[in-house]
C-alpha cells in the first residue's frame, strides 16, 4: 500500500492525493474470528513490565502483544496507568523490570539516536493535545514534518493542508492554540500525529471532549487511517462503545494487569464479571471506584491525622 | 527525622540538583551542534532575550551613569580633580557595574522569562510531545535558549557601560560644567584596554554562562506545575543573583588581586 506522500511525490494533484484520506468508503465494522491472542504478526509485544511511581505499583506483570496492522484497544479505569503504559512504549519512562519489543527489538536498549529514530515512525495524540502554543495551527501540523524532513515548503504546505482537511479544521490554520476550543485542539494534534504517516500510532483517549458529529468523523478516521496507511494502532480509551466499535482486540487493565483481551464482541459476549462492570458501567462490582484510600470512616472522623 | 538527618538530606537533595545541574549543561552543550545548521533558530531567541532586553537596560545604564556623574563628581572637587570624572565613571561602569547591573537586570528581564517559558512547556506536555515527534527538545528549545544567553548578556553590558559614559557625561560636563576635553582625554588616558575592558568582558561573559544556565535549568527541571513554575522563576532570580555576587568577588579578587 503506497503512503500517501508517495503517491504525491509521483505527480498526482493534491485533490487526488487527499481522497486517500477523506474520499474512502465509509467504514464497515469487520467481523473476523481471533483466537484467545491476536494471530497477526506482533508490531510490539510487552513482557512482564513491572514499572512503579514512589511506593506505587502501577504495572505488575503486563504483558501485551499489539498486532500489525490492527486496531488495539487498551482499555481501564481512570489512573490505571494507561498514559503511563503509552509513554514506555514511546521511550519516554523507563520500566523497573519487563521488556517493550517493537519489531522485536527492545524500546529501553536503543541507544539516543536509535529511539529518534524509532519515534519517527511513531505517532502520539496526547491526552492533552500539548499543541506548541507559540506557533500557530499551521506551523503546529508542520512542526514535525519541517523538523524531520527535508521536503520543500510547498509540499510541506500541501501535506498540513491535506491533514487538516481530513480533521475538518483546514479553516483554522491561521489560528493560535489559544483561540481553538478543547476539541478542535485535539483535532490539530491528531493532525500533527498523523503529519509524518507513522507506521505505529497511538491515541491517548482520542474522543474525550468531542461533539457526536466529531466523534462520528474521528471514529471513521482512525480506522480508515489504520487501513488505507497500513498503521497499527493503538487506542486508549474509557469509551467502551467508540473504542469498541473500531478496534480489532481490547485489551482491558486493570491493577497493573490484563484483565481481560478478545475481540470486542467476543468480550461483550463472554465477559468476566470484572469486565462487565466496567463495560456495562456497573457502579458496584470487583472494580473499585475509589482510588486507594484509607478507611473513609476514619477519614471523615480525623482518626488519622496526616 | 532528627535534625541530623534532616540536614544530610537535605544536603544531599542539594548535591543531586548540582549534578543534575551539571549533566544537562553537557547535554545543552553536545546539543549545541544544530545551531550550526539552523542559526535561524539562534537569532529567535537572541531576539526575545536579548533585543527585548535592551530598553531596560540602556534606560538603566543611563541612570547608573548619571548618578556616578553626580556622586563622583562630589568626592572629586573636594580633592580638586573634577576632570578625573572621566575616568571614574568609566572605570566604575566597565569593571564592576556595567557585567554585575546588567546581569542582575538580566536574570529579572530575560531569565525569569526563559525560566517561565520552558517551565509552561513542560507543565503542557510540549516538551514530551516535542520527544514523542523524534524533536530533542534539548536542540530545538534548550540550547538556542542558553547560548542567546550566553551571547546576550556580554552585548548588554557593553551597551549599559557605553550609555552609562554618556549619561556620566551628560551630568558631568552639562550639568556640572566639567571640561568636555578633559573627561574624555582623562578617561582614554587611564582606561587601560586589558586591565579594565578585557577584565569586564570576561566578567560579563561568565556571568551570561551561569545566568543563562540557571535560567534554562531551573525551567526544565520545574515541577510541572503552575506553582512549580512559579516557584523556580523565583529561585532562577534569587539564585543568579547570588551566584552573580559571589562570583563577581571572586573573580574580581582572581583579576585584580595582584594589583
Ligand atoms: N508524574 C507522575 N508522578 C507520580 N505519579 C504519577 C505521575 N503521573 C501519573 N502518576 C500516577 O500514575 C497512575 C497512572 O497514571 P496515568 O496517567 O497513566 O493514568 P491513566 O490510566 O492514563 O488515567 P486516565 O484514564 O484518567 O487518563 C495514576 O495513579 C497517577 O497517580
Ligand atoms: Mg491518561
Amino acid at each position: 500500500m503506497p503512503r500517501c506522500w508517495e503517491w504525491l511525490d509521483r505527480t498526482r494533484t493534491a485533490r487526488e492525493h487527499s481522497r486517500c484520506l477523506t474520499t474512502r468508503p465509509p467504514f464497515k465494522p469487520r467481523t473476523r474470528t481471533i483466537d484467545a491472542s491476536p494471530d497477526k504478526t506482533p508490531w510490539i509485544e510487552i513482557r512482564d513490565l513491572h514499572f512503579a511511581r514512589g511506593d506505587r505499583k502501577i504495572f505488575d506483570g503486563l504483558n501485551i502483544t499489539i498486532p500489525q496492522g490492527q486496531v488495539t484497544a487498551i482499555m481501564g479505569p481512570s489512573g490505571t496507568g494507561k498514559t503511563t503504559l503509552l509513554r514506555l512504549i514511546g521511550g519516554q519512562l523507563r520500566p523497573d523490570h519487563g521488556q517493550v519489543l517493537v519489531e522485536g527489538r527492545d524500546v529501553h536498549r536503543l541507544s539516543r539516536r536509535e529511539l529518534y529514530r524509532l519515534r519517527r515512525r511513531m505517532g502520539m495524540l496526547f491526552q492533552s493535545g500539548a499543541l506548541l502554543t507559540d506557533l500557530n495551527v499551521f506551523d503546529n501540523v508542520a512542526f514535525p514534518i519541517r523538523e524531520n524532513t527535508r521536503l520543500p515548503e510547498p509540499l510541506v504546505r500541501n501535506l498540513v493542508l491535506m491533514k487538516l482537511e481530513a480533521v475538518g479544521l483546514r479553516g483554522a490554520v491561521s489560528l493560535m492554540p489559544s483561540e481553538l476550543s478543547g476539541g478542535m485542539a485535539r483535532r490539530v494534534a491528531l493532525a500533527r500525529a498523523i503529519a509524518l504517516d507513522p507506521l505505529l500510532m497511538m491515541y491517548d483517549e482520542p474522543f474525550t471532549g468531542l461533539d457526536p458529529i466529531t466523534m462520528g468523523v474521528i471514529v471513521s478516521l482512525i480506522r480508515r487511517l489504520n487501513d488505507a496507511l497500513g498503521m497499527t494502532s493503538i487506542v486508549v480509551s474509557h469509551d467502551v462503545a467508540e473504542a469498541g466499535s473500531i478496534a480489532d482486540w481490547v485489551y482491558l487493565i486493570s491493577e497493573g494487569r490484563v484483565v481481560d483481551a478478545g475481540p470486542p464482541e467476543q468480550l461483550r459476549r463472554e465477559a468476566s464479571d470484572w469486565s462487565r462492570q466496567f463495560l456495562e458501567g456497573l457502579p458496584d462490582g470487583p472494580v473499585p471506584f475509589h482510588y486507594p484510600a484509607p478507611d473513609y470512616l476514619d477519614d471523615l472522623m480525623g482518626g488519622d491525622t496526616r | 527525622m532528627g535534625p541530623f538527618q534532616r540536614l544530610g538530606r537535605s544536603a544531599l537533595g542539594v548535591l543531586e540538583r548540582l549534578g543534575r545541574g551539571h549533566l544537562f549543561l553537557l547535554r545543552t552543550l553536545l546539543a549545541m551542534g544544530t545551531l550550526v545548521r539552523r542559526p535561524g533558530l539562534l537569532l529567535r531567541e537572541i531576539y526575545s532575550v536579548g533585543v527585548l532586553s535592551l530598553l531596560i537596560i540602556a534606560v538603566s545604564g543611563l541612570f547608573v551613569g548619571m548618578v556616578l556623574g553626580y556622586q563622583g563628581y562630589i568626592t572629586l572637587v573636594d580633592f580638586g580633580a573634577a576632570e578625573a570624572l572621566g575616568t571614574v565613571v568609566a572605570l566604575s561602569l566597565v569593571r564592576e557595574l556595567g557585567p554585575v547591573v546588567t546581569a542582575l537586570l538580566f536574570a529579572g528581564r530575560a531569565g525569569s522569562a526563559l525560566t517561565a517559558e520552558i517551565g509552561l512547556m513542560k507543565a503542557t506536555e510540549q516538551l514530551s510531545s516535542m520527544e514523542m515527534m523524534a524533536v530533542d527538545p534539548y536542540k530545538r528549545v534548550i540550547a538556542p535558549r542558553f547560548l542567546a544567553g550566553v551571547i546576550s548578556l556580554p552585548l548588554l553590558a557593553a551597551i549599559f557601560s557605553a550609555v552609562g559614559v554618556a549619561g556620566g557625561y551628560f551630568i558631568g560636563v552639562g550639568v556640572l560644567g566639567v571640561d568636555a576635553g578633559a573627561y574624555w582625554s582623562q578617561m582614554q588616558a587611564s582606561v587601560d584596554f586589558h586591565e579594565d575592558v578585557m577584565n569586564g568582558v570576561i566578567k560579563s561573559m561568565v556571568f551570561g554562562v551561569v545566568a543563562a544556565w540557571i535560567a534554562v535549568f531551573e525551567g526544565y527541571d520545574a515541577t510541572p506545575t503552575s506553582e512549580g513554575v512559579s516557584r523556580a522563576t523565583t529561585r532562577t532570580v534569587v539564585h543568579t543573583a547570588l551566584a552573580i555576587l559571589a562570583l563577581d568577588f571572586i573573580l574580581t579578587g582572581l583579576m585584580f588581586g595582584d594589583i
